[in-house]
Parts: structure tokens; C-alpha cells; sequence
């Protein structure tokens, strides 16, 4: 097939780090190209430089022979190419059908909407992905992997020719990840070029011809999939022996014979149900499962952000917490999957973000602060966490994803809690922060805090927790001992193939441990 | 998922906030009627559809700006402006068409600044739009030397005082305009995108809509009614009032907040605008027939405001989505 897409040399800086360094590769047409790396290796950056959501710095892009300037995304889709975001790009308040269809509605002679064609279409073409919903429902009263499904549905019925999926399935069940599958190889045969972004390997074995692995912005390396295989493909990614990244073997640990935190019938309403489990003195608990499956809002529920029923009891005794300031008050920290909306104060520099919650301890009995305690402490905690920053008055909105983590956990960590409950902490930063921040992690687990790990990335998980608690749409399904650590059984549990309640002696529920 | 699938229809209807406001003024109107037999003559009737030209106009341009997520606060100003700028250039000889187009493209300018500096500076609506405001004023009040203008042609005057079956020129103005933009709004591809950006206008984006070029349009369009509205109430009245427009935005978006437009963006229809001016103004003539003390019709309007959002806000919790982090 002809070459439908070739990209050449291209660079993209941020304020702080270089997000994409000198990349070159192409699509032919009729081909699946797998583009993977991790976190923060540039492939979404990538993929938004050929969609036009972003623009280069320098390199060539160029569509069937002719190079191409994209300066918005609708440039970029009148030019044929058409992607599938990892950020839901769903308009809530439109129905289905007209989120399938936005501006490209069926129109009549006189340039009206023909609603009647604009529902039949849509009606077909979700039965083509035997999704039963209505197509006058509006989108925001949609679960999470069926909106993300109505995307995937929409970038490919339109008339472009390249289609980029950036994690397409990271919310998905099996039966539509296979639905979509058989719909990505029509489109091959079809002779549309598919660039697929994608942390999931098996994936990649089972539907991309071809890789492109990115690690830290460059290009690492080039590959015919059948030429390949996944451990090959995760030293290229991570670029090292994969054992000591996530942090040396703990030695030290005493792990308490009781549960130190028991959660007791948690239920939100909107969110999540009769979530009940126990995490140990020096443990480290997981929690898995697909995106919306409730994780994150049920770690809210335990820190109180919004109203939910249950109980939270800590070392057996129940604690009274009716907002987040009284969980942290009882010793608990929630460290944000959002750094940027919900951990830090971007505008503001490191001096002001890391002792943000401890000024009572820097003032006097007036209430006036001694700055240059302050000014002391922070830049120890910089130095314990390894900030890389000129000074302690850079601006945190400056600093890369990795140094903007360690902020975050400098600020929780001097509250010196006891319950920690961390969600996704290793979103978009560098392979380095990464391995880093499993340490730190470790390091606390050793000092006898009860630890929490929310993720999404399942080697993550495996790698630090000894324990993993797997959600599927707001309930438990299944805990794993680190005995048992599969990716197979954890996905199971996710997608709610398999629900392994009955075996629950390790989720809490029970009065004090055992 | 089967929980995914829609409900009956007939609840759709009743959902809908047209049929409900529709469904309140006949049985306002009704019992009001049965009260004070004044009501319901059909002199009064007109006097009350003709009320509401003005801000029902005005309000047609800024349920369009809200569905986008925007508002327009200098609408009362760019009224009074355009007002006192066509009966001015009318009173000083210029023929009445010349005196119109000219004022209306001076609304235009004035709705192409507000929406550069929001959509594409990216300052904020509120304040923009409330300096434009004051800046208006101020530059009227010099124009006119702080009184009103008057001298205009009869031609200028019969715009707003003409009648055609016994009706005013400015309700059948109203009723082309809002018959007109009701069909584009719910039909055309060009004006679904206002509901795309105001529900989610980077998701619009990435989506291939030009954001700002929508909203630039969405200003220049409001900033016209106003300044059609100031046309025609400088036409009703013979003179180009300085006095007008002081409350004028606020009482437009009340309406459009009552005819299910929201601050958030998103949502509001063109019908329901002009029935939420029609539901005040309905308010206050009855109101006045049943000779309640001026003074509660302020009362009555804020608390019909705040039941109206709080409509919106139980029904949205009844249907499950809530906040995962509550303040």
C-alpha cells in the first residue's frame, strides 16, 4: 500500500522539558503502526502534532506526498486525519446522535438537520457496535467506556483516511475491545492508515503490524510486530532491567497483625457501593480497574470530598470525618491523579505550594508567619525529594510532570500521615521520577504508614502493592494476593468477566484484621 | 447498560421548560383573568406582547451567547447608545434608513470588540462586557449632553409606532426574527455548534469548531438586537432616551435564565427566551391590574429566578449526576 503518512524530524518543547525529540516514522495505508512508550515518552504529544491540536516546533509533516501545516484540528481533519483523544471529547448536553455526528450532520435541501437520516445512521451504526442506547439520550447520563465507545464510533465512521486511537480500550470491556478490533480491521482493508497508542501489549501482538517506541521524547526504535515480542517491546519502553525500577526489596518492613485503616460499606449514590476493605500497618493495597470503574471517587469518599455512607475506622476506632479537613486532621492523605486542577498552585512557586497546609506550624501565637522558617524547611524538602529546580522560587507550573510530583508529595508528606492513599502517582512524568517515586513509596511503607496506590497500569501495581483490590463499575470484584499477581486475573476482575467476592477473606468487612 | 435506554417521551415533554412556561401563562393568565376581567381584552394582551419587543429581542441574541457559554452585559448600553446615535444622525438631517444602518453598524463594531476581546484575547465576558458597558454610557450621556435627543422624522417614528392589522411593526419585527432563528438554531449545522462550545468548547475544538470565530459571531449578533431594540424604542417613543438600559441586561438574562438557559453554557432555545420575557412581563402587568405595591414585583421576579435554577438543580440531582468533589 501507498505511504499515507510520513513524519519527519520532529520537535516539541515545553516550558521545562522537551516532550518530543527529533521523531520520524510513517503510516502506510492498510496498516495498524503501534506507537508506544510510557508515560511521558511523547506519543500523545506526537499524535497531537498530526491532528493538529498542536503545532511543531520544527519537523515536516507530511500527508500523501504533500507536507502539511495544521494550525487547528479542524484543518487537520479536512486534510483527512481523524483521532480518537485519551481525554473524553464528548459534548455532555448533546445527545448521542449528534455527538456522532457533530458537524457533519445529514442535511436536506434547504440545508436543514435531517433529523429523521441523522437517527436512522446513528441507530446503525451503534447497532454495528451492538451498543442498545437510544440515540436522542444525552451523552453526559453515559458511562465513561460507553462515551469513549460513541468516540472510537465517530472517528471512524467519518471519511478520513488516517485514524489515530490514542488508548482507545482503556476503558472498554473485552466484548467491545474485540468489537472494535473487527471494526479496525475492516478499516484496513478498507486501505486506512491506523495509528494505535496503546499501553497494552497484548494488544499490540494481537492488531498492530508494525511498532514505533518512543522513550523520553526520541525515537528508540522501529519494528515488523511479527519480528517482535512483548518482553522485547518492554525493554525498548522502559530501557532497563524492569526489577529495580519499581525500588530495591524491603527488608525492614514490619507489616501489623491487624487491619491499621478498615473501610466499612462505603457507598456514594452516584459512584460506587458497599466498598469494605482493610490496609495493614506498612502495607502497600492497590487498587485496580478500568477508568470509571469509581476508583478515584471512592478514595474522595474516604477523604469525605463529597457526602457518602459507612464507616472509616482506624486502629478499631471509628473516626467522625465530615469533610477533607478532618481526614487530614486524623492523619490521612489523598495525593491527586490531577496535580494541575486539583494538587497544586501552578501560579505559584515551590516556597509557597510545599508548606501550603503546614503554616500553622511556621507561625507564632499571633498567627504571623516566620518565613524564613519556612524558607529553611522548604528547601530541605527539596532536597529530600529530590526536586530538581534552580531555586526554590520557580514557579510549579515551570517545573516537569516528574518534579511537579515530587512537589505534591513534599506537601502531603510533611503533614507526617498515616493513612496515604496515592491516586495514579505516576501520571505523564519521566521512566527516572517514576522508579523514584516507587522508592519514596516503599520508603513510607517501611516506616509503618498504610499506603493506598490507585493505577491504572497494571505492571505498576504488580510491581510495589502487595496486595491488589480490583473495582469494576463502583462495587469491588476481587482482590489479589502478590502470590497471585497475574495481568490475566486483574483484567478479569476489571471488566467484570469474573467476580471473585465469595473468596474474601483478605477484603475487610471483619472486625479488626482477622 | 439497560438503564442507558430512554424513558418514555411524553415525560420528554413535560421535561421540556417551553411546555411548562407555556402550560404556567395560560393558567396564570386564566386566573388572573377570573380577578381583574382587565386582563384578558385584547388591548391589554398587545400591550403586553408589545412590551416585551425590546428585551425579547435583545433576549433572542443573548440565549445564544449564553447556550455558548458566554454573556453580554453592555446589551442595556449598546441599546441606549444606538438609540441616541440613529436619532441624532435623523434630527441632523441624515435620511431615516442611512440614520438605521448606521446605527445598527455601530452595534456591530461594538459586539465585534466584545467578542474579539473574550474569544480571542480571552478576557473574561463578565467584565468585558461590563466595561463596555460603562464605557457606552459615558460615551451616550457626551453625544447627547445628558438629555434626551429628540427632532426625528416621522418615517423614523412610524418604525415604532406604525401599525399593520392593528399591530405594531416592532411585534411582527420580533416575531420574524425569533421564527427565524428558532428554525436555524434547532436545524442547521452552522448553529448546532453554539450548543458544542458551550458544553464543552475544547471537546468543540478538538472537534474541528472554530471557537472563537463562533462566539466573535455570537457577540456581533446580540450586540444587533440591542441595537435594533434601541432603534425601535426610539421609534415607540419619539426620542432617544439617555435613561434606558440601566437594568436591561439583567432582565434579559433573567429571562433567558427562566426559559432554561443556564450560565454554564450548553443549553437555552430561542422560544424559550422570549417566553421567559413574556412570563415576566405577564408578572408585572398582573401584578399592576391587581394593584400589589410596585416594589414586590422586584420581590417576586428574584424568587421566580432562584426557583427556576433550583428547578434545574433538582432535577439534575434526581438524574444521578452529581459532584465527585462537593464544596
Amino acid at each position: 500500500m501507498d505511504e499515507l503518512l510520513r513524519v519527519e524530524n520532529l520537535i516539541k518543547k515545553y516550558p521545562g522539558v522537551t516532550a518530543v525529540n527529533n521523531v520520524s516514522f510513517h503510516v502506510n495505508g492498510g496498516e495498524v503502526l503501534a506507537l508506544l512508550g510510557e508515560n511521558g515518552a511523547g506519543k500523545s504529544t506526537v499524535s497531537k502534532m498530526i491532528s493538529g491540536v498542536e503545532q511543531p516546533d520544527s519537523g515536516r509533516i507530511i500527508i500523501e506526498g504533500k507536507e502539511v501545516h495544521f494550525a487547528s484540528a479542524l484543518d487537520a481533519i479536512k486534510k483527512g486525519v481523524s483521532m480518537v483523544h485519551q481525554e473524553l471529547s464528548t459534548v455532555g448536553e448533546m445527545n448521542v446522535a449528534e455527538n456522532i455526528f457533530i458537524n457533519r450532520q445529514p442535511i436536506n435541501t434547504i440545508k436543514f438537520i435531517d433529523w429523521k437520516k441523522l437517527y436512522k445512521d446513528t441507530r446503525t451504526l451503534l447497532e454495528e457496535f451492538n451498543l442498545k442506547i437510544d440515540p436522542h439520550t444525552q451523552v453526559k447520563r453515559l458511562s465513561v467506556g460507553t462515551q469513549q465507545l460513541l468516540e472510537i464510533i465517530r472517528a471512524t465512521s467519518t471519511d478520513a483516511k488516517l485514524i489515530i486511537l490514542d488508548e482507545p480500550t482503556s476503558s472498554l470491556a473485552e466484548s467491545q475491545v474485540k468489537m472494535l478490533f473487527n471494526i479496525i480491521k475492516n478499516l484496513k482493508k478498507k486501505g486506512y492508515g491506523l495509528i494505535y497508542i496503546t499501553h497494552k501489549l497484548e494488544e499490540v501482538m494481537e492488531i498492530a503490524d508494525r511498532i514505533v517506541v518512543l522513550r523520553d521524547g526520541c525515537f528508540v526504535a522501529e519494528k515488523e510486530v511479527k519480528e517482535t515480542n512483548v518482553n522485547d517491546i518492554v525493554t525498548m519502553m522502559v530501557g532497563r532491567e524492569i526489577k529495580q525500577f519499581f525500588g530495591e526489596e524491603l527488608k525492614k518492613r514490619e507489616i501489623s497483625e491487624n487491619y491499621y485503616l478498615e473501610v466499612q460499606n462505603l457507598t456514594s449514590r452516584n459512584f460506587y457501593h458497599d466498598i469494605s476493605f482493610g490496609v495493614k500497618k506498612g502495607e502497600i493495597v492497590g487498587i485496580g480497574g478500568l477508568i470509571g470503574a469509581g476508583r478515584t471517587e471512592m478514595a474522595l469518599g474516604i477523604f469525605h470530598a463529597h457526602k457518602r455512607d459507612g464507616k472509616i475506622l482506624l486502629d478499631g476506632k471509628e473516626l467522625k470525618i465530615n469533610s477533607p479537613g478532618d481526614a487530614i486532621k486524623n492523619g490521612f492523605a489523598y495525593v491527586t491523579e490531577d496535580r494541575k486542577k486539583l494538587g497544586l498552585y501552578l501560579d505559584y512557586p515551590i516556597e509557597r505550594n510545599i508548606p501550603v497546609m503546614q503554616y500553622d506550624k511556621f507561625s507564632n501565637r499571633l498567627g504571623s508567619i516566620n518565613w524564613r522558617k519556612v524558607n529553611t524547611y522548604v528547601k530541605k524538602e527539596i532536597e529530600e525529594f529530590n526536586i530538581a529546580t534552580p531555586s526554590e522560587k520557580q514557579l510549579i507550573g515551570h517545573l516537569s510532570g516528574g518534579n511537579q510530583q515530587k512537589c505534591l508529595l513534599a506537601m502531603w508528606m510533611g503533614l507526617n500521615p498515616k493513612v496515604i492513599i496515592v491516586d495514579e502517582p505516576t501520571r505523564g512524568i519521566d521512566v527516572g521520577a517514576k522508579s523514584e517515586i516507587y522508592q519514596m513509596l516503599k520508603n513510607l511503607a517501611e516506616e509503618g504508614k498504610s499506603i493506598i496506590v490507585i493505577s491504572s497500569e497494571l505492571p505498576e501495581l504488580m510491581g510495589i502493592c502487595d496486595r491488589i483490590i480490583v473495582m469494576h463499575e463502583g462495587s469491588i470484584s476481587g482482590s489479589v494476593n502478590k502470590s497471585e499477581f497475574s495481568e490475566d486475573r486483574i483484567m478479569q476482575l476489571a471488566t467484570g468477566v469474573k467476580c471473585i467476592k465469595e473468596e474474601s477473606a483478605v477484603i475487610g468487612g471483619t472486625q479488626n484484621g482477622k | 447498560m439497560e438503564n442507558e435506554i430512554q424513558k418514555g417521551s411524553w415525560k420528554k415533554i413535560f421535561a421540556s421548560r417551553e411546555i411548562i412556561l407555556i402550560l404556567v401563562l395560560l393558567i396564570g393568565g386564566i386566573i388572573v383573568s377570573i380577578i381583574t376581567p382587565v386582563f384578558a381584552t385584547s388591548t391589554n394582551i398587545l400591550a403586553m406582547i408589545m412590551s416585551i419587543t425590546v428585551n425579547g429581542l435583545i433576549a433572542v441574541g443573548m440565549v445564544m451567547l449564553l447556550a455558548a457559554g458566554e454573556m453580554d452585559l453592555s446589551v442595556g448600553m449598546t441599546m441606549a447608545y444606538v438609540g441616541v446615535v440613529a436619532a441624532y444622525l435623523n434630527a441632523h438631517g441624515l435620511s431615516t434608513a442611512l440614520s438605521v444602518i448606521i446605527g445598527l453598524l455601530v452595534a456591530l463594531l461594538i459586539g465585534f470588540i466584545n467578542g474579539y476581546l473574550v474569544a480571542k484575547v480571552k478576557l473574561n465576558a463578565f467584565i468585558t462586557t461590563l466595561g463596555m458597558n460603562c464605557a457606552l454610557e459615558g460615551l451616550m450621556l457626551v453625544m447627547a449632553n445628558g438629555r434626551s435627543v429628540t427632532g426625528i422624522t416621522n418615517l423614523f417614528k412610524k418604525l415604532g409606532q406604525g401599525t399593520l392589522f392593528g399591530i405594531q411593526y416592532p411585534v411582527y419585527i420580533l416575531f420574524i426574527i425569533v421564527i427565524v432563528f428558532d428554525l436555524l438554531l434547532r436545524n442547521t449545522r452552522r448553529f448546532r455548534e453554539i450548543y458544542f462550545i458551550g458544553s464543552n468548547a475544547s471537546a468543540a475544538r478538538l472537534n474541528g469548531i472554530n471557537v472563537s470565530r463562533v462566539k466573535i459571531c455570537l457577540f456581533c449578533f446580540c450586540s444587533l438586537c440591542a441595537g435594533l431594540a434601541g432603534v425601535l424604542i426610539t421609534a415607540r417613543f419619539g426620542t432617544a432616551s439617555v435613561t434606558l438600559g440601566s437594568s436591561t441586561a439583567m432582565d434579559v438574562i433573567t429571562a433567558c435564565i427562566i426559559g432554561g438557559a443556564s450560565l454554564n453554557g450548553g443549553k437555552g432555545t430561542v422560544w424559550g427566551a422570549v417566553l421567559g420575557s413574556l412570563f415576566l412581563a405577564m408578572l408585572s402587568t398582573a401584578l399592576n391590574l391587581l394593584s400589589v405595591n410596585i416594589y414586590w414585583q422586584n420581590f417576586a421576579t428574584g424568587v421566580i429566578l432562584i426557583a427556576a435554577i433550583l428547578m434545574d438543580a433538582i432535577s439534575e440531582r434526581r438524574k444521578g449526576v452529581g459532584e465527585v468533589i462537593s464544596l
